[in-house]
């Protein structure tokens, strides 16, 4: 159920200011990939431009064998293109349960979405018991679950995820990329994007750097994380 | 309650951290209380008003009230989802209302509004709601939509500009009188009940107006589009993100808003026997005041700001106005209700049932 992501010379700028510049990357089916990169470098930009939230300037996007360049976001959802976006972004008056359900909108065999809810729920057992509190009232990290836990549900064959990890306590980013691991061995492809890159890239196949725009740097995760410019940049210790 | 010393110091803090607004919201709130207690006291003893009187005022302020709230939905659900106010909703109303008219100047050409009321009813409604759910689609697509992505007032200014064609091509089209809706019939006749005489119309458009709202709220609450249209109004992107495509919920708010109007523009004919193309203004700006008293983009807040203002017009020149021996109170129940809106917005700025603007997303 996985399929291919293919970006080419992908651009996108605001106004005149050109976020991201003549991106181009793939991702194989049941990859788990990584774009580390600073505050500020574009990572939101692309993802939103994946997911069509984003009129792009130039390039093209593919997923499997579907051109998305130029589908409105509900159709790369129902093609499986789904994303855990920066800041969670529920909704804050609806339940948990509503939140999940919402998340499989574009679903109508009754049985498997059953059989997806409890799966998040066994990926995420907090949940469980959360089900009618409204969405707004959960901590960050529980929040979090609910916004992985919603993307799943769509059953994406690839699933993007911007910045998970922000803002949450050591236990809590530990939970959620064992839960994030376990969605990719089930054979979801991922495209992570971090700027915890430490954490990214250790449990990536491969991985991106994004500076200002551009990619500058790719490699396997083990390698990303040897490299002395990385270690540098973005680890935050000397080489 | 707390020692003297305590509630004097608390009176002192009240002093000095309190500006002159502060005082002159003080001085408002009053005043506002004490013209209510002459007011209400004065109209006591006066005692012009029986229980049945009264009664009857509560009966209209209801069924005006369910009318009023149909109106407000149409605002508070566009608003909900575009943050903006749609100001040709008022016209859509006026527009529904003259749709409904035609059909049962229709029926009524053929005899069955005359034999058979309860059989029309529901068509000359229905008239309304598409005419309305129409001319609101049309909104839409003009005014609206070529700004979805574009953070501006333009859609503002181009419903204004709707609104007046709207009016102005009614008013070619109708002409500017008053126009009267055939006679439905039997219920043209009032009933008794403990000796209160009621209008037939009154009660069968509370009932419709009910059914309505409730229809409208179940639907909120129940269905696929419903659940689609909260998550609009909560988050857009995030929505568009779980495959909701934004662009057809909002389609389908103004059609439901519309239809909602046409329905309140209908049965308001019903119970004031006529109507004119400068009704979109009047009623409109009823429904509006509504829906901002209740909480705009809070649907239930629709429903409660109707009812009130509803109320308030009905009962405030009777039990209010009489006592400050006015010629004319009912003349005054406008200055009622808009009075409210201004206290309303002055102490709890976001309705009775909003939330604080603060706690939204801008
Ligand atoms: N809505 C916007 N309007 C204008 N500039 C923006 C907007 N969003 C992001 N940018 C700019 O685009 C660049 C990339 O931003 P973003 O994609 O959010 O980076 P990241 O997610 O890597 O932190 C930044 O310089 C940012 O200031
Ligand atoms: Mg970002």
């Amino acid at each position: 159920m996985s399929k291919v992501l293919e970006v080419s010379d992908l651009t996108v700028a605001y106004g005149a200011i050109r976020a991201v510049r003549n991106v181009s990357f793939r991702v194989e089916p049941g990859e788990l990939v990584t774009i580390v990169g600073a505050n500020g470098a574009g990572k939101t930009t692309v993802l939103n431009a994946l997911c069509g939230l984003r009129d792009i300037r130039g390039g093209r996007i593919r997923l499997g064998t579907t051109d998305i360049t130029h589908l409105p976001p509900q159709d790369r959802v129902a093609l499986g293109l789904s994303q855990v976006p920066e800041g969670r972004r529920l909704f804050p008056r609806m339940t948990v349960a509503e939140n999940l359900e919402i998340g499989a909108y574009t679903r109508r065999e009754a049985a498997a979405v059953a059989a997806d809810l409890e799966w998040v729920l066994e990926l995420f057992p907090r949940l469980r018991e959360r089900g009618r509190q409204l969405a707004g009232t959960l901590s960050g990290g529980e929040q979090q679950m609910v916004a992985m836990g919603r993307a799943v549900m769509a059953r994406p064959d690839v699933l993007v995820l911007d910045e998970p990890t922000m803002g949450l306590a050591p236990q809590i980013v530990d939970l959620v990329l064992d839960a994030l691991r376990a969605i990719n061995a089930n054979g979801v492809t991922v495209l992570l994007v971090e700027q915890n890159a430490y954490r990214a890239l250790e449990i990536a196949d491969r991985a991106f750097v994004l500076e200002s725009g551009e990619i500058v740097m790719t490699g396997t995760g083990a390698e990303l994380l040897d490299h002395p410019d990385i270690r540098n940049a973005y680890l935050g210790y000397d080489a | 309650m707390a020692p003297r010393h305590e509630r004097l110091e608390a009176l002192a803090e009240w002093r000095r951290q309190s500006t002159w607004v502060d005082g002159v919201l003080l001085a408002i709130r009053l005043g506002v209380a004490a013209t209510i207690l002459v007011g209400f006291g004065g109209s006591l003893v006066a005692g012009t008003y029986s229980i049945g009187n009264i009664a009857s005022f509560v009966v209209f302020g209801l069924t005006i009230g369910c009318i009023y709230a149909l109106v407000a939905l149409g605002y508070t659900m566009v608003y909900g989802i575009l943050r903006m106010i749609n100001f040709a909703h008022g016209d859509v109303m006026m527009v529904g209302s003259f749709g409904g008219l035609f059909a049962a100047d229709a029926l009524s050409g053929a005899g069955v509004l005359e034999a058979a009321p309860l059989l029309s009813l529901p068509l000359v409604v229905a008239a309304g709601m598409v005419v309305g759910a129409g001319v609101a689609l049309g909104v839409e697509r003009i005014a609206y939509r070529p700004f979805l992505h574009v953070r501006s007032l333009a859609p503002l200014i181009c419903a204004i500009g709707m609104s007046f064609v709207l009016q102005y091509a009614a008013r070619g089209l109708f002409g500017s009188r008053n126009r009267a809706y055939p006679g439905f019939g039997w219920m043209e006749r009032t009933f008794e009940v403990g000796g209160l005489t009621i209008p037939m119309l009154q009660v069968v458009a509370f009932v419709a107006a009910g059914v309505m709202l409730a229809g409208l709220l179940a639907v909120v609450r129940l269905t696929r589009l419903g659940r689609a249209m909260r998550a609009v109004a909560e988050d857009r992107d995030a929505a568009a993100l779980v495959g909701i495509d934004v662009g057809r919920v909002i389609v389908a708010t103004f059609a439901i808003g519309g239809a909602m109007a046409g329905v309140a523009g209908v049965l308001y004919a019903l119970v004031f026997k006529q109507i004119t193309v400068f009704l979109g203004f009047s009623l409109g700006i009823k429904g509006f005041a509504a829906a901002i008293l209740g909480g705009i983009g809070n649907l239930p807040g629709a429903l409660v700001g109707g009812l009130v203002l509803g109320l308030a017009e009905a009962l405030g020149p009777a039990l209010l106005l009489e006592g400050f021996a006015l010629p004319a109170p009912y003349q005054f129940k406008d200055v009622i209700g808009y009075a409210m809106l201004v206290m309303v917005l002055i102490f709890r700025p976001q309705g009775l049932l909003g939330e604080r603007l603060a706690d939204k997303r801008a």
